[in-house]
């Protein structure tokens, strides 16, 4: 597999390390009233679903960023590939 | 039919006219008391268990392909019961206990052959760690022996023992491990069912479960509605997929585990030996056959096939341990899709819906786990209460903090 590196091009997929589903970068308030329960949710499930999957790779042997990769898990084919963190940054409402 | 020596030979000399299919093919009633979900090794082994032991009613067996089409006839054969934790160590002791009576039991020749399980040891931790799940086995009933370095040069005197990164220093050895015939298993367990009155329905995938008020009635399937008191969910890879149907979020993530097999060599591994240092395990077949494999690709995975850096990682486990297969031909490779568990143990259990249970997570330890494990959920089916030795394996036990995590990693399937 090659994971188009949003900074580098194309790179072999065993430079990555492999976290897992994408929705790991939205951690939920630890301080919480509820927040055993949504931290149980965040922890322990996941949707595992066979098709379009949005996950976390670490470029580990490369320039150390965390990438969201969007891949089919039914035919293993890499449709896209951006910054963790822009997805993050993203989710809070833009850059700051 | 039965099957004896004596049949066996009486057909030889008849040309072999008596033979006749192992099962039937039944048309799908309107509705049962029981219906299991996946017809693989621990769908089968539940439903046999459940006509068997627990005079279940009248049973079916839902599958979406063939029967055994899944993981039962993609694995490496290996049986063993060499877990350290008591969530585990009881449980896969009790199935090897039903390995070696199986075959009396359904009348079917699966082939279970003891031949041995060896784990290298190459460090003085790892010896400590051996040691320590030798005895956890002994407490829970199960043999170990603990073997230095001159008894393992006695049994496999190839092995590359003068490794400078990975000397091999000892191993720790279960005598009553060994392998099965998989698709053996799997016909054994659904001739025995069938010979027991449980329907065999294949080409038959459930598409949703109705369920009212909290409670399953019912599968919808490609040949129309079945109705059910209880439903049981043993589908492996597909738990995800499937229990998404009946609207849950389960603690699994599908992925990939590759598996080899060599050309026919003369026989030179007398049983199973597994790579301390490395992932890599191997045995040979009866054909002759080099059977093998090692860790999982790494990422989420339905494909059923997995990468070429993978292939690569268990040939170099292969060549530092046994250099002597550097020349024999890869004949096949293949993947199968493995439900990895958030603590690599499986779940045996209820589900917050009433009369749906689930049969799941068993990471890439399966083969080993399929008469315990269709025991097991037979047992939980008949009486709403967990087996004995599966009384660990509930869906809750990562919310309430009782993971069972023998490799102590975390909440990370591809690292189990």
């Amino acid at each position: 597999m090659l994971i188009p590196h949003p900074l580098l091009g194309l790179r072999d997929a065993q430079e990555f390390t492999y976290l897992g589903d994408a929705s790991l970068i939205h951690r939920p308030d630890g301080m919480a009233e509820n927040a055993a329960e949504t931290f149980f949710d965040y922890v322990y499930l996941r949707d595992n679903p066979a098709g379009v999957h949005r996950e976390l790779w670490f470029h580990e042997q490369g320039d150390r960023s965390w990438l969201v990769v969007t891949r089919d898990t039914t035919t293993h084919e890499i449709l896209g590939a951006e910054l963790a963190r822009d997805v993050a940054l993203a989710a809070k409402g833009g850059a700051q | 039919m039965r099957f004896s020596g004596f049949r066996v030979i009486k057909e030889a000399l008849t040309g072999y006219k008596g033979w006749g299919p192992l099962w039937r093919n039944p048309e799908p009633q309107p509705s049962y008391d029981y219906i299991i979900v996946g017809g693989g090794g621990h769908g089968l082994a539940t439903a046999y268990h459940l006509a068997k032991v627990f005079g279940g009613k009248r049973i079916a067996v839902l599958e979406r392909g063939w029967l055994g089409q899944g993981n039962i006839g993609r694995n490496t054969t290996i049986i063993r019961s060499n877990y350290l934790l008591p969530g585990n160590e009881p449980f896969y002791e009790f199935s090897m206990k039903l390995w070696e009576n199986m075959e009396q039991e359904f009348n079917f020749n699966a082939m279970v052959s003891q031949r041995g399980i060896l784990n290298l040891i190459h460090t003085d931790g790892q010896r400590d760690a051996y040691r320590r799940r030798g005895n956890a086995m002994r407490f829970a009933g199960a043999d170990s022996e603990l073997l230095d370095h001159e008894q393992v040069r006695a049994m496999y005197p190839w092995l590359n023992f003068e490794n400078a990164r990975f000397p091999i220093k000892g191993g720790l050895m279960q005598r009553r491990a060994g392998t099965a015939r998989h698709d053996g298993v799997a016909w054994g367990y659904a001739r025995g069912a069938d010979l027991l009155g449980v329907d065999l329905i294949q080409n038959c995938e459930v598409t949703g479960f109705r369920i009212e008020n909290g409670k399953v009635l019912g599968v919808e399937t490609s040949r129309g509605y079945i109705g059910a008191g209880k439903v049981g969910v043993a589908v492996a890879g597909m738990s995800g997929k499937v229990m998404a149907k009946a609207g849950m979020r389960l603690p699994i993530e599908t992925h990939v585990l590759q598996a080899f097999v060599s050309e026919g060599l003369k026989p030179f591994i007398d049983g199973v030996i597994t790579f301390g240092a490395g992932h890599f395990y191997v045995s040979q077949s009866d054909k002759g056959g080099l059977v093998f494999g090692g860790d999982i690709d790494g990422y989420n995975s339905y494909a059923q096939r997995g990468n070429l850096p993978v292939i690569e990682d268990v040939a170099e486990g292969g060549m530092a341990l046994m250099p002597a297969i550097g020349r024999a031909r890869l004949l096949r490779a293949w993947g199968g899709i493995m439900d990895m568990s958030m603590d690599g143990s499986p779940i045996i259990d209820r589900t917050p819906i009433e009369g749906l249970y689930l049969n799941a997570g068993w990471c890439y330890g399966g083969f080993k786990a399929t008469p315990a494990s269709g025991y097991a959920f037979a047992h939980l089916l008949a009486t709403d209460r967990p087996h004995e030795t599966a009384r660990f394996m509930r869906l809750d036990r990562f919310e309430r903090g009782y993971v069972i995590d023998e490799k102590g990693v975390g909440a990370q399937p591809n690292l189990h």
